[in-house]
């Protein structure tokens, strides 16, 4: 699951990591009170920023024609008009897609006096199971296009999860990003406090580009999270009920949502043959076996090891509500699920919603024969497939047609 | 000889009175594995019983390996109590634990694979169909069935099979079976981005066992694990290796049902991953409906 920057930057406060002041806002009125109390607090530049689930923000266009998802206000005025070019507005950016997301709510919090700008992360290693923290002092640019050009500027430190963060973790990073003087023992906090959210909130990833030395009281620097990001581990959700309580459905796709309902695992994608297919790596490979073919997959689409008559009717609804599908292949390997079972959602699936549009069936396992027989005495038209790629390339065929 | 397991492989079931596990451990009964005792924290004394088999149920894993002399175990215990299940297992000294439960938080597994550093036990999984040696009876019957894996798809031979896809592993081993060409171990290592065991591991336990005189490899988008297989296999593989990548259509950033199976910071991509195993000398099936006759034109 993803959160919105607000709200990580929430998780992240309760763990020590310094943010800019700031406040949530749906309306563009609530944004000019947000930034009267804001400039009235001796703030001298306020940011609002657009609160989407997808990054490259700053640099998108709004459909409307408004440039920018992140702008920067030296007025309580300015403030309220560019909240009001935001709010109910559609963003598109690098990572949405053409059709862009609905800005709901924005963020409009202080803009402290960026002296640099560091890279800061935690994520999972996977190579050692680990967590790995890694820095740079690269920071506000794409994280991977440093990793591609100039490896030696990311410093990367992989914890021991018996031992958590430990201080001298705090300096070695410190000193690798230049944070020396009073700054070394605040990164160390700051580090650990970030580790700790890593941890303690299940995420997948904390990643906060730029972390910022800005100009703090008396002018003394100070280290602050002027973005942020938190993927989290949905197998995790079930013990962070208020993290739970963060999941904005306005900004997951209609039918994974209702997909996520039936138990069923749900992509769309851009192509025309949808898939419904038992378990995820079947379910991949369909989706390759498709486009070997020749084809273009609509989505993909795992059912689970032991789907059931309902699961399969609902996958048929959700594929069908896809208009740009124009034809549909099962397939199913039931190793111990009765094949029959699936043959019998199928058929019903297929009468429920009236299919007009090519079904090739591959059902292989336990009970096939029967499930076939089924299949073929429905009165369906049913193209049966023998193995995957017969399946895969009658269903390119029948969608070429 | 077969890796990991063999057909006198003394098993117990952790989670044997849950509705899944019991259902489990039905089959792998009736398939012939020496299922010798179950655990389920509070029903320790009662009997697990069907169609003959009585099978003792104890409270604690300790306790069934001092009476049974059980030295693997199936993980059946839900996701939220499964790595405490497993570390369960490695405290009392079982040589193997194989971990069917899909869902177990990652934080989670970063502590059980600490956990088990240092100790002989291995884990298989979570998150995977488990591991099936398979029998010389009729249908692979009186092989060792551990785990989720259909039983009767297998026939006993000289193919090693690792995956971390479970429909995948049983789709390359139809195939195999199909062709009248038989399996020495199957085993599913799970879809999750922290495992017991990698496809290296496995590899190398295949390349080692005298009766194993082909493998193939299934591997899919995220980490690179199989890219790590490849490196080695390219210097010490000693045996013709077929392979299979599944998620080429896969969309970056997208989580595809395996936990572990994501493309993320333009990592762990299905090219990548090809491109490893060809230059390793790893024959990549154009489709995955070629795993078994990838391998077989090259014995």
């Amino acid at each position: 699951m993803n959160i919105h920057e607000y709200q990580a930057k929430q998780l992240l406060q309760r763990h020590g990591v310094a943010v800019p002041e700031g406040e949530v806002c749906e309306t563009a009125e609530a944004a000019r009170e947000a930034a009267a109390r804001l400039f009235g607090s001796g703030q001298t530049l306020v940011v609002v920023k657009s609160q989407i689930h997808a990054g490259g923000r700053g640099k998108g266009t709004f459909k409307s024609g408004f440039q920018g998802g992140v702008k920067l206000c030296r007025s309580v005025e300015d403030v309220h008009e560019k909240a009001g070019k935001m709010l109910g507005q559609v963003l598109v950016t690098k990572q949405t897609g053409p059709e862009g997301r609905l800005v709901r709510k924005v963020l409009v919090a202080g803009a402290p006096d960026i002296r640099k700008e560091l890279y800061l992360a935690v994520l999972l290693d996977r190579a050692v199971g680990r967590p790995v923290v890694m820095a740079s002092t690269e920071g506000g640019v794409d994280i991977e296009e440093v990793a591609a050009k100039t490896p030696e500027k990311i410093v990367k430190v992989v914890v021991d999860p018996a031992l958590g963060f430990q201080p001298w973790q705090g300096r070695k990073i410190a000193a690798a990003l230049g944070l020396r003087g009073e700054l070394m023992s605040q990164a160390g906090k700051l580090l650990k406090g970030v580790y700790d959210t890593w941890v303690q909130s299940d995420a997948s990833m904390v990643e906060i580009n730029p972390l910022c030395i800005v100009d703090g009281p008396e002018g003394k620097p100070r280290l602050v999270a002027v973005d942020a990001k938190i993927g989290l581990d949905d197998n995790a959700l079930y013990r962070h009920a208020e993290i739970q309580a963060m999941r904005d459905l306005g900004e997951e796709a209609p039918l994974e949502i209702e997909a996520s309902r039936h138990s069923l695992n749900y992509i769309k994608l851009d192509g025309n043959i949808a898939c419904l297919v038992n378990g995820a790596g079947l379910a991949m490979a369909t989706m390759d076996i498709i486009q070997h073919f020749g084809g273009s997959p609509a989505n993909f689409l795992d059912v689970g090891g032991g789907a059931t008559r309902e699961q399969v009717s609902a996958a048929f609804g959700i594929i069908l509500s896809d208009p740009h599908v124009r034809g549909i292949l099962v397939n199913i390997f039931g190793g111990i699920m009765d094949c029959n079972v699936i043959a019998q959602g199928i058929v019903e699936a297929a009468r429920e919603t009236k299919l007009a549009l090519p079904l090739v069936v591959r059902l292989e396992g336990n009970n096939v024969e029967m499930g076939r027989r089924t299949l073929a005495e429905s009165g369906l038209t049913i193209i049966s497939g023998d193995s995957m790629s017969d399946a895969a390339r009658k269903v390119v065929k029948a969608v070429a047609a | 000889m077969a890796i990991l397991v063999t057909e006198k492989t003394k098993v117990l079931v952790q989670g044997i009175t849950g509705g899944f596990g019991a259902r489990h451990t039905q089959l792998s009964l009736a398939y012939g594995t020496q299922v010798v005792a179950g655990v389920t924290p509070g029903k320790g004394g009662q009997a697990f019983t069907h169609e003959g088999y009585s099978v003792p149920v104890f409270d604690t894993v300790g306790e069934a390996v001092a009476a049974t002399g059980a030295t693997a175990s199936a993980v059946f215990v839900p996701p939220a109590f499964a790595a405490d299940a497993i570390l369960e297992g490695a405290d009392a000294g079982l040589d193997l634990v194989v971990c069917i439960t899909e869902g177990i938080p990652v934080v989670d597994m970063i502590r059980v694979k600490r956990g088990l550093g240092g100790s002989k036990t291995r884990l298989i999984g979570p998150n995977c169909p488990g591991v099936v040696t398979p029998g010389t009876g009729d249908k692979s019957q009186g092989g060792c069935r551990i785990g989720i894996a259909p039983g009767y798809i297998h026939k006993k031979g000289h193919i090693g099979v690792v995956s971390r896809s479970g429909t995948l592993t049983y789709e390359a081993v139809w195939q195999l079976t199909c062709r009248g060409v038989g399996q020495s171990t199957c085993v599913g290592i799970g879809g999750d981005p922290v495992n017991g065991t990698s496809h290296l591991d496995v590899i190398q336990m295949f390349m080692a066992d005298p009766e194993t005189h082909g493998i193939i490899m299934i591997g899919e988008i995220g980490g690179s694990a199989e890219e790590e297989a490849a490196e080695w296999v390219k210097v010490n593989g000693t045996k013709p290796v077929a392979g299979f990548i599944a998620g080429a259509t896969a969309p970056p950033g997208r989580r595809m049902g395996h936990a572990g199976a994501i493309i993320s910071g333009g990592k762990g991509t299905a090219e990548a991953k090809i491109a490893a195993f060809e230059a390793a000398g790893i024959k990549v099936a154009a489709t995955p409906s070629d795993m078994a006759d990838t391998l077989l034109s090259m014995m």
